[in-house]
């Protein structure tokens, strides 16, 4: 049978805990692929998928991730909500794994927002 | 849906909005007996009789934001196109259980897909939440039980990209090592 390599969590348990240290724990971005029925039809998955590898290659500690539902604008799937630190959240609509790379390294760590792909802004609820 | 793993990824989300704490997947490959099983058990609120009914009816939703409900009746649609069955049983406050059978060689069934990233979407999504994934392919088994991880993980969160990155790499060899998928 096939088993956890508990050695290998003890080991990036070390490492994660080394970096925790440094940040204080703050969550700067939080990003949420919708991950409905239409969404995950459409490729909600594969643009999670690319979104966690942009995540750990790029090594960010402040950015977090989300699924959510559908929220009734099926025809326009996958959508992405970029929520940053005060700031009115801004919906991507007709993501993909390329679009959503870009829209990582230019909205969620450089702070321009991707007009083109956007559907919505949002209100901010705070 | 092109894929099994998608809709495990879908009825999924039904479990976790249903308030589930622990949530159990279980893929069996018997090529022998020519099956496909993918059972689903939640510890979520649970449906009433009428509503268990209804659950497959694509004009059916729980939800509010929009009239059709799509994500069982596709998973029922994909078993029964393979000659598979499909069942539903749940109860108020005892969870829910989803199992569809597939016939495993049958033309028509879908691959099961990427379950590596079915499972890291599922974790990071949910953190909070417990999954245990067993796959048995012919007698052989692969499992995981975030429990566990969480269990060694003490302070660090299981959604960390590296946590999730690791994850996705035991699943992938774990479902290699015992001939899964094929």
């Amino acid at each position: 049978m096939a088993k956890l390599k508990i050695e290998d969590l003890k080991k990036i348990k070390e490492r994660v805990q080394g970096e925790t240290a440094l940040r204080a724990g703050t969550r700067r971005v939080k990003v949420t692929v919708h991950m409905g029925t239409c969404g995950i039809a459409a490729g909600a998955r594969e643009v999670m998928d690319s979104l966690m590898n942009e995540i750990e290659e790029s090594g960010v500690t402040d950015v977090v991730v989300a699924t959510s539902g559908c929220m009734s604008l099926c025809s326009r799937e996958p959508e992405v909500t970029i929520e940053i630190l005060d700031q009115d959240p801004i919906v991507y609509e007709f993501m993909d794994q390329n679009k959503m790379r870009q829209v990582f390294k230019r909205h969620v760590l450089e702070g321009e927002i991707q007009t083109p792909f956007v559907l919505a802004r949002a209100k901010r609820q705070n | 849906m092109l894929e099994l793993s998608m809709n495990i990824l879908d009825i999924t989300e039904n479990s976790t909005r249903a308030g589930a704490s622990l949530i159990r997947i279980s893929v069996t490959e018997d090529r022998r007996d020519d099956i496909l099983r993918i059972e689903i058990t939640d510890d979520g609120e649970g449906m009433e009789p009428d509503i268990i009914k209804r659950a497959l009816d694509p004009f059916y939703t729980s939800k509010k934001v929009r009239r059709v409900g799509l994500g069982l009746p596709l998973l029922s649609h994909a078993a029964k196109i393979t000659d598979g069955r499909f069942t539903i049983e749940s109860g108020k406050g005892t969870g829910t259980t989803v199992i569809a059978d597939f016939k495993h060689s049958h033309i028509d069934r879908q691959p099961l897909g990427d379950m590596p990233g079915t499972m890291a979407t599922m974790i990071a999504g949910n953190p909070r939440v417990d999954f245990v994934y067993t796959h048995l392919s012919d007698g052989r088994s692969y499992t995981l039980d975030t429990r566990e991880v969480k269990k060694e993980l003490e302070d660090v969160p299981i959604d960390h990209p590296k946590v999730i990155q690791f994850i996705k790499e035991n699943i992938r060899n774990g479902l290699e090592e015992i001939g899964a998928g094929r």
